[in-house]
């Protein structure tokens, strides 16, 4: 009877394993599961609605990847797109960051080389998830070399879950988005390891890294930005040393040399005023080793000093010399409109209708700060002291990523998606630090009442009272009641999480869904429904004009000439079109005809409540359009400055084409029961022009739900 | 000539612009043939003009029964094109083949049915979307034969009463919506008499100019279909607005001409149905199921107005055993040929079934002529790619919808394959996986950093049998204490004893065995800094070897003096906090070199 449990003992020992294997066994599952979670949290929008391509964005991004699986890589690279911004059209691979193609489309020949019979529109969907998996990974590792592994677990399931992150990465979202931020924080990562190793090897990483993250995605601009601002410090604070030199020219040579590969980029990297930090930072780095140099040679610091006063002259001089004559022959380009709006928040109001047009480039409410972060919100600044208390060469640059990151999220609102990873990293660093503190408290205790019970039991007369004394119960009861604190926050964020991914983040904004008056769930499909009319039912070099927001759109799914679309480039072709909506129809006409346009399309959610449409944005184009055309007033629109669409409203504004395309005999129908026809639900009120004729143009097709309105331009009258 | 030896004795020739077919015109004639020549004949020759025979998508002639009679399964009689001389040129002709020689004086009755497509022209060719579509036909009113006709007569059915106007001839008869020309008789061999019928019609004239259907069977269970349409509305094209105003407030009048829906029959036991086209999901679809047949309703995602075109996908799953058979040690896939859809007319079908990787011996049997050919398709998990039979007709017509049999050959075992390769993959990477991390792979294997690691790497395996060594002397002490507990229960000083000599002969090997371990550690350099510990930890082990020694042997000798157990254990009390406080530094040091 004794011997049995022995030797079913012995047997566990065996198959025990070692702490240290334990605790490897534990973290690889930890991982394995935040990868699989990650993946897996994102995939509620292939749940709710379809695997499908989500935004606008996305849907240029799916049609080049299209072309270039169909076409190759070269033929991708010397596209001239003749379907957009008719009749410019649009150098494509000149002007755009080929990475997220050239990486979906490797995914794909991957998975057909395997014999996995997928078709590329799966693999663009399920992109983003998968790298935010492989992000999970990245916030691993960049965790553990700030901190511990501890914290890095931490890391990985916060920035797994969190939802400034999810908003860009849900299955659908092809954006650039979904694979620069993994490209991001790798970069940061291998820079930082880099920077505590000295090694070449993760220096050249780093570069390969900066280069995969130029080719993804213009936000490139904040590594060459925030690094030299990085070594800057380091400089400042007396912690240079031989492997932040080898670290930061390694990583500053090859990539610059890696990016240029990068037709949009070009030789930015030495032209553009955006990059000069880093060149700058790049000589400092030089002469800042010179005089280390010199200082070794020279034994007398008298004479080292006048030396270095001599040195650090000349270095700025000529660096400012240099700068100024760049800059003054116009060989150094000047900061772009959008570099400046992001330093300063009240520039692009200003200055640039068109960026401030874009809701997403507004200035941050703190609701979305709430909303993305929540806990993470109040452990952010317990991270940064955690950070300070133990001040290291990547603790320092988490801070400063986190601290520059966080102004630029409370900018622009999409920038809160570069925020993410930082502050997930530096709540870790708080979540982990407090908990490794509760637990070694606790753990302490346990082992000195355990072994004090074991040899109790033992029949000896206690021996280890001593240590036992020295406990204080209150310490104990409280690092549970901490413990269990944190451990709710933690579910509460967990939950979160899942509700804003589940609910808020996981539209694909083309299929719209309300629920009607039974609980039930309705489908507005009416985009879909318009551009599939469009593809199927006019002729194939048609071309379509309608507000730049649905010009990707219409190419992708539509498969028609657009004039105008969402990447930006040109300002008057969009003004132009402003100015044709704003106009009244026959002199807008005039312009439809200039442009040869055959259809025109408007958005209107006056049926359905649905307020994100042409009317409501249509201030933004008679902005954009008086932006160039001085014609278009802004004020002849607006009755004492209010914006308004019933009888009380400006009469340019209830005759402009605009108006008339959207409310094309909306006065005859009977929206709402109990309201006069006419009634605009998105707006709450009657229109003011039920009487709306059109001479030019004739309604071609309208969407079942009326949110898309396609009108065709009649063949000019014959003359006799 | 030897065909104007028959006589034929007409007895209807019935037209039905159908009521259910849009674009499609079903001609059935019934037909008495009579011998009036002196030679057995057993062909008989059907004429049609050139117009319709360019249209004809279907012809069967079967022998005619009696109204009162049982029905039997009818047996189609051979039609063939036929070529026969001094015909006039502008006319096509069909041979029927009788079962039996017709002699003189005999007769024998059949049916024939005849099937155009696009026999049917709106007039005017655009309308507005308030405009009703109106179509016009022309036929014949006498039967276009080379031989000489009795009697005949022919009436047209008008899917609606409203006619905008007919061709009137003598003896001509209106009754609703049917127009009756007729009984004419004795009219001559090739005699014709234009009609031409114009009227309303405002059924859906879908037609699939594309059709493929693809059949991929599954010997894991499954046929999955997959069909892929290119549709449009056929009849009058529309011009002008199109005012979703006017069609969501009255769609029977102002979009008559529309169609808003198709049905689908397919099989019973149909799952996963989806519906979609090249840019997602269609929502717009409902699916009703019975044991006798899955009804599927999609509408297109906008009304089909004239000229408009729509294309579309849908896909559905069917169970294995209701289509797949095996005969003669052939399997065969028994499924019909053409789309499930109601009232649909289609100009190019191509059918592609997708056989397993690995079938062979492929032949098809269809009871029309199609043409066929070979491609491979490659799916997942495949590697020279699936066998697929493609058979392409063009003018179909819902009577073509009839089963068609593909036989080929494959064995069982090739089923194992696609699992199998998946197993061995995951098994090579397993091994990939091993094989990396067992192996060296170091470039340069004397730089100071890989030999330093080479070395730490021996020290920690030392440290791992120091270990080791050090845990097994523990148990032997943890044994010499169970002897003493045992010593207290049954008093048996000489099992005490012999377990004390044991357990010495064994710390003695064990302490020789550390010696080695503990020069090599002494003399690797990388082992500085864990060497104090690991010296600590063997001299407080040696330290609590020899405590539980002492103890032991106080413990023995009290017995052997017969000393009381209270005596025994006051002696040993002190003993025993030092060993317990030893044993805890001990496995201090354990648990601190572990963690290294």
């Amino acid at each position: 009877m004794a011997t049995m449990p022995a030797s079913a003992s012995d047997l566990l020992k065996s198959f025990k394993l070692k702490t240290k294997q334990q605790e490897l066994l534990i973290r690889v599952s930890i991982l394995c599961l935040v990868y699989i979670l990650a993946f897996i949290t994102r995939l509620f929008s292939v749940l709710r609605y379809e695997s499908m391509i989500h935004e606008f964005d996305p849907y240029f991004n799916y049609r080049t990847t299209l072309y270039l699986t169909e076409n190759g890589f070269y033929d991708f690279w010397n596209w001239f797109d003749y379907e957009s911004w008719y009749p410019l059209g649009r150098i494509v691979g000149g002007t755009l960051y080929p990475g997220l193609m050239v990486t979906a489309v490797l995914i794909y020949r991957i998975l057909r080389f395997l014999r996995f019979a997928v078709h590329i529109r799966e693999v663009c969907v399920l992109t983003a998830p998968f790298f935010a998996s492989n992000t999970t990974l990245v916030a691993y590792f960049f965790g553990k070399e700030i901190w511990d592994s501890g914290a890095g677990l931490v890391a990985a399931i916060l920035i797994a879950i969190c939802p400034g992150y999810i908003s860009r990465s849900v299955a659908g979202s092809y954006d650039n988005e979904g694979v620069a931020i993994f490209a991001l924080l790798f970069t940061f990562y291998v820079f930082v390891k880099a920077v505590n190793t000295g090694s070449l090897a993760w220096s050249l990483a780093s570069a390969f890294g900066y280069f995969y993250m130029v080719s993804a995605w213009g936000g490139y601009v904040f590594i060459i930005n925030l690094i030299p601002l990085y070594v800057l410090v380091l400089l400042i604070t007396g912690r240079y040393s031989m492997r932040l030199y080898v670290a930061y020219n390694c990583m500053y040579i090859l990539g610059m040399l890696l990016a240029m590969q990068i037709r949009f980029v070009g030789f930015q990297h030495v032209q553009s005023g955006e990059h000069m930090a880093a060149m700058g930072v790049f000589f400092l780095m030089q002469v800042f080793y010179f005089l280390d140099w010199v200082k070794h040679m020279l034994s007398d610091t008298k004479l080292f000093q006048a030396f270095l006063r001599i040195t650090v002259t000349c270095a700025v001089a000529v660096g400012g010399i240099a700068l100024g004559l760049g800059m003054v022959s116009g060989y150094i380009s000047p900061w772009t409109g959008r570099f400046y709006s992001l330093l300063d928040p009240t520039y692009a109001k200003d200055h640039i209708p068109i960026i401030a047009s874009v809701s997403e480039h507004q200035p941050t409410a703190w609701s979305s700060f709430m909303f993305d972060f929540h806990i993470l919100l109040f452990l952010f600044p317990a991270g940064l002291y955690f950070c300070f208390k133990r001040l290291s060469d990547a603790t320092i640059f988490i801070v400063m990523y986190g601290l520059t990151s966080m102004y630029f999220a409370g900018v622009m609102v999409r920038l809160i998606l570069v925020a993410t990873p930082a502050v997930c990293l530096i709540s870790a660093i708080a979540v982990s630090a407090t908990v490794k503190n509760l637990t070694v408290l606790l753990r302490s205790k346990n082992k000195v009442v355990q072994t004090g019970s074991t040899k109790g039991s033992g029949g000896s007369k206690s021996s280890s009272k001593a240590l036992l004394d020295q406990s204080q119960p209150f310490q104990k009861n409280g690092a549970i009641a901490l413990l269990f604190g944190a451990f709710y926050l933690l579910s509460r964020y967990a939950t979160h999480c899942t509700w804003v991914t589940s609910e808020a983040y996981s539209s694909p904004s083309i299929v719209l869904a309300a629920r009607g008056a039974h609980g039930n769930r309705v489908i507005f499909d009416d985009y879909r429904e318009a551009y599939f009319w469009l593809r199927q039912n006019t002729p194939q070099d048609a071309k379509v004009m309608s507000w730049w927001d649905y010009g990707y759109q219409i190419t992708a799914m539509g498969n028609r000439t657009v004039i105008v679309d969402n990447n930006t480039w040109n300002n008057t072709h969009i003004a132009t079109v402003g100015r044709a909506m704003s106009s009244y129809e026959d002199e807008a006409i005039e312009i439809i005809r200039s442009l040869d346009v055959d259809y025109v399309l408007v958005v209107f959610g006056g049926v359905t409540g649905y307020s994100s449409d042409d009317i409501n944005k249509f201030l933004w184009m008679v902005r954009i359009g008086g932006g160039v055309f001085p014609v278009i007033k802004e004020p002849d629109y607006l009755v004492n400055g209010e914006y308004r669409v019933d009888k009380g409203a400006a009469p340019k504004m209830l005759n402009c084409l605009m108006y008339k395309l959207c409310y094309y005999r909306f006065g005859e129908m009977l929206t709402e029961y109990g309201k006069p026809p006419g009634y605009d639900r998105a707006r709450g009120v009657e229109i003011g022009n039920k009487d709306v004729k059109l001479e030019h143009l004739e309604e071609a097709f309208t969407t079942s739900n009326w949110i898309v309105r396609i009108y065709r331009v009649k063949p000019p009258n014959n003359r006799w | 000539m030897k065909s104007f030896r028959f006589c034929f004795l007409m007895l209807t020739i019935a037209i039905l612009a159908s009521p259910a077919l849009s674009d499609l015109v079903l001609s059935k004639v019934d037909r008495r043939v009579e011998n009036a020549g002196p030679e057995k004949e057993s062909l008989v020759l059907l004429a049609f003009p050139e117009q319709q025979a360019k249209n004809m998508a279907y012809l069967m002639a079967t022998p005619h029964e009696g109204k009162g009679k049982v029905k039997n399964p009818v047996v189609a009689l051979p039609v063939e094109a036929a070529n026969p001389k001094d015909m006039p040129a502008a006319l096509t002709f069909y041979s029927v083949s009788l079962p039996k020689g017709l002699a003189e004086g005999d007769s024998f009755t059949f049916d024939v049915l005849a099937v155009f497509t696009h026999a049917l022209r709106p007039i005017p060719e655009q309308i507005t979307q308030a405009d009703i579509q109106l179509v016009l036909y022309q036929d014949s009113a006498h039967y276009l034969s080379p031989y000489a006709v009795k009697v005949q007569s022919l009436s047209v059915k008008l899917p609606d009463s409203r006619i905008e106007s007919y061709t009137k001839l003598e003896n001509t008869k209106i009754h609703g919506s049917e127009i009756k020309y007729g009984p004419y008789e004795n009219l001559p061999s090739f005699s014709y008499s234009p009609i031409a019928v114009h009227f309303e019609s405002n059924l859906p004239f879908a037609v699939a100019q594309e059709l493929v259907r693809e059949i991929e069977i599954s010997h894991w269970g499954n046929v999955q279909v997959t069909e892929h349409y290119k549709l449009i509305h056929g009849g009058a094209q529309s011009k002008g607005e199109f005012s979703r105003l006017d069609f969501l407030a009255r769609p029977n009048v102002r979009g008559a001409s529309a169609f808003r829906y198709l049905v689908a029959n397919l099989p019973p036991r149909a799952h996963s149905v989806y519906y979609r086209d090249e840019i997602g999901n269609i929502s717009t679809s409902h699916l009703r199921g019975d044991s006798k047949k899955t009804e599927l309703l999609i509408e297109p995602r906008y009304p089909m107005f004239g000229g408009w075109r729509t294309a579309f996908t849908i896909g559905y799953g069917l169970p294995l055993q209701d289509f797949l058979y095996e005969s003669d040690g052939k399997r065969f896939l028994n499924i019909t040929f053409s789309s499930p859809m109601v009232e649909l007319v289609i100009d190019a079908l191509i059918v592609k079934v997708v056989l397993p990787e690995g079938s062979s011996d492929i032949s098809v049997a269809a009871s029309f002529p199609v043409e066929q050919w070979q491609e491979t398709k490659i799916s997942h998990l495949d590697i020279d790619g699936r066998p697929v039979v493609v058979l392409k007709k063009t003018n179909v017509v819902p009577q073509h919808n009839q089963f068609f049999q593909v036989y080929y050959h494959f064995s069982q075992l090739s089923m194992l394959r696609e699992p199998l390769m998946l197993i061995s993959g995951f098994f090579f990477f397993f091994v990939a996986c091993i094989v990396y991390m067992h192996a060296d792979i170091s470039i340069s294997k004397s730089s100071a950093s890989y030999l330093a690691k080479q070395q730490w790497e021996e020290v920690q395996a030392v440290i791992q049998q120091v270990q080791n060594i050090i845990s097994r002397c523990l148990t032997t002490h943890d044994n010499l204490e169970a002897s003493l507990r045992d010593l207290s229960r049954t008093g048996n000083i000489q099992a005490c004893k012999a377990a004390r000599k044991a357990a010495d002969g064994l710390l003695k090997e064990l302490s020789k065995e550390l010696k080695p371990l503990l020069t090599f550690l002494q003399s690797s350099p990388s082992a500085a800094q864990v060497l104090p510990k690991v010296e600590e930890l063997v001299a407080k082990e040696r330290e609590l070897q020899e405590k539980v020694m002492v103890k032991h042997s106080t413990v023995v000798d009290g017995y052997e003096k017969k000393l009381g157990a209270r005596d025994i254990e006051n002696r040993v009390a002190l003993q025993q906090q030092k060993l317990t406080a030893l044993r805890q530094e001990v496995d201090d040091l354990l648990e601190f070199i572990d963690e290294i």
